[in-house]
């Protein structure tokens, strides 16, 4: 069913930390390594060790310079998935009722046994978190790892998504984003997290934290009093040592 | 976006043969008999072909029925049952018309209401699309109207309507290029609302996630056309327009008048790659493309 839930029991999803984000893709890898033999048909690849290789990701990290009007840029890494959007423009355009939006967290899967592959959620989803599998002709998208995070065949630590779960940075954090108490709302409202095109009106679910900013080339380090040589004239045995030998004919510094 | 052949053969061939159905079904004195079977057949011949190659770039087009049922929220899934509802019941009034010499007007005015709505559907699958700011303008359903009932108009016969009809779509099709041009640029969105990063300073991608173009970058960040996109507007507006248009106001010969069908059917479908060659997806953005 195409039409969109009024409001969802719960709002889950992800906030991701472009300050912590390392850029390494190991969410990349976990994520296509879970889903390509869970959920759905597997995430194909295409000439994987030809030219032009290509495949089906549900997860993939840009990286940005960001160069502010003065002092030096920043590099920032930037994952993206799908956004578990509230106003899900990719839900409303299905025309076989495929893709929808789940009332009890607000998931937005896709039933791939309905899909005829038409591609238009993915024309009408600004982020670009929907990728047409060219061996199944259907659609793929982030499930939010929907098969691991209800999973009580796992152990609890495994109970969240698969990216949440590799990120060795801990740039990466799941939960219910429409409790206020929550740990990631607070996180969000800590770190003053955002929406990525507010203006498209879709109302995502996850949010973006700013990276912090960073020191700027004249900064001082607060390690640099601690360096100041502490004696301008040497003494002791040491010195006598330096000293003498210096005399000593041959060799030089 | 990615211009699929299978796509712009659809939309230039059904709109053209769901606008010579519209005027089949409001003529007050329509061909019957064998004259009848023949424009019947060339309009179903058009529409029906369109939509067959419309299935072609489907991933299954084997589950294509259930395209019809959600018809409350997609305007493809409107767009699937007002075809098939224009093609039922003009096939029935076709068919009394051929046939039986009998014309049910009623029929014809509801299939011809259906036609027109089934290139309004089509052309609101465009139209509605927050991500492609060069599509999300009304004028996208008024270009595709005006282009069906122009096309339908020339394909019937009638003469002075066309006339009229290729002069008024020949604005529309201006007014669509001129705002067009400037629509990314005025949507607001950038890779600085894209990334959120904007008040920050200027974004600039400095490194793909992929090394070679993936699904996204095939489909939406179609960029080879664009080079000769001002020459092939002149050659779209000359043959959709101005070419029927002078063979029109020609003393009338059957050799003209097929001359200017062929003519318009070809910049319609220039008009038409163009309209999807042009059109920047905002997931270009993030490639830091266009
Ligand atoms: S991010 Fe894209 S695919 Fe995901 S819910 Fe939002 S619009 Fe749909
Ligand atoms: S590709 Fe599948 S999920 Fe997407 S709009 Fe078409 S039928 Fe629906
Ligand atoms: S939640 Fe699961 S499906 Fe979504 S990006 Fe993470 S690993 Fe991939």
């Amino acid at each position: 069913m195409t039409t969109l839930p009024t409001s969802t029991d719960r709002k889950l999803g992800l906030v991701i930390d472009l300050d912590t984000c390392v850029g390494c893709h190991a969410c990349v890898i976990s994520c296509k390594g879970w889903n390509t033999e869970n959920y759905g048909a597997p995430l194909s690849d295409q000439r994987p060790y030809g030219t032009e290789p290509m495949g089906t990701f549900l997860n993939r990290v840009h990286s940005y310079e960001v160069q502010p009007e003065a002092g030096s840029a920043q590099t920032v890494h930037f994952p993206k998935s799908c956004l578990h959007c509230e106003d899900a423009p990719c839900v409303t355009v299905c025309p076989t009722g495929a893709s929808y939006k789940r009332v009890e967290d607000g998931i937005v899967l896709v039933n791939e046994d309905s899909c005829i592959g038409c591609g238009l959620c993915a024309w009408a989803c600004p982020y670009g978190a929907r990728e047409l599998d060219q061996a199944e002709g259907v659609m793929k998208k982030c499930t939010l790892c929907v098969d691991r995070i209800y999973n009580e065949n796992l152990p609890e630590e495994d109970q969240i998504p698969s990216c949440v779960r590799t990120c060795p940075a801990g740039a990466r954090h799941f939960g219910d984003l429409g409790d206020p108490n929550s740990d990631v709302s607070q996180l969000v409202e800590s770190r003053g997290g955002f929406d990525l095109m507010p203006e498209m009106g879709t109302k995502p679910v996850n949010k973006y934290l700013p990276p912090r900013l960073k020191d700027s080339w004249d900064d001082q380090s607060l390690l640099a009093p601690m360096l100041e040589p502490v004696a301008d004239e040497s003494r002791g045995f040491l010195s006598w040592l330096d000293k003498t030998l210096d005399k000593i004919p041959g060799g030089s510094a | 976006m990615h211009p699929a052949p299978s796509v712009i053969i659809f939309s230039t061939l059904s709109g053209l043969g769901f606008g010579l159905l519209f005027w089949l079904g409001i003529d007050p004195s329509p061909p019957t008999g064998m004259t009848g079977f023949i424009f019947f057949a060339i309009a179903y011949a058009l529409a029906v072909g369109g939509l067959l190659s419309s299935t072609f770039h489907l991933g299954h087009p084997e589950r294509a029925w259930r395209a019809f049922s959600q018809w409350r929220t997609s305007w493809l899934s409107r767009e699937g049952v007002c075809a098939v509802g224009a093609l039922c019941i003009l096939g029935l009034y076709a068919a009394a018309l051929v046939f039986l010499n009998i014309h049910i007007a009623f029929l014809g005015w509801i299939g011809a209401a259906l036609s027109v709505a089934t290139v309004f559907t089509t052309s609101m699958i465009y139209g509605q699309l927050a991500t492609v700011p060069r599509w999300k303008t009304p004028l996208t359903p008024a270009l595709y109207l005006t282009f069906s009932l122009a096309g339908g108009a020339l394909l019937s016969g009638r003469t002075t309507i066309a006339i009229a009809l290729l002069l008024f779509a020949a604005a529309v099709q201006l007014a669509w290029w001129q705002r067009g041009d400037k629509a990314l640029a005025n949507s607001g969105t950038d890779l600085g609302t894209a990334t959120g990063l904007g008040d920050r300073g200027t974004v600039r991608s400095i490194a793909h996630p992929h090394t070679s173009p993936n699904y996204l970058m095939k489909e939406f960040v179609y960029v080879i056309g664009r080079k000769h996109a001002m020459k092939l507007r002149v050659i779209a507006f000359g043959l959709t327009f101005a070419l029927p248009l002078i063979l029109l106001l020609l003393p009338f010969s059957h050799i003209f008048a097929a001359l200017a069908v062929l003519s318009h059917i070809a910049g319609v479908a220039t008009s038409r790659w163009l309209f999807f060659a042009e059109a920047e997806h905002v997931v270009g953005l993030y490639y830091g493309m266009r």
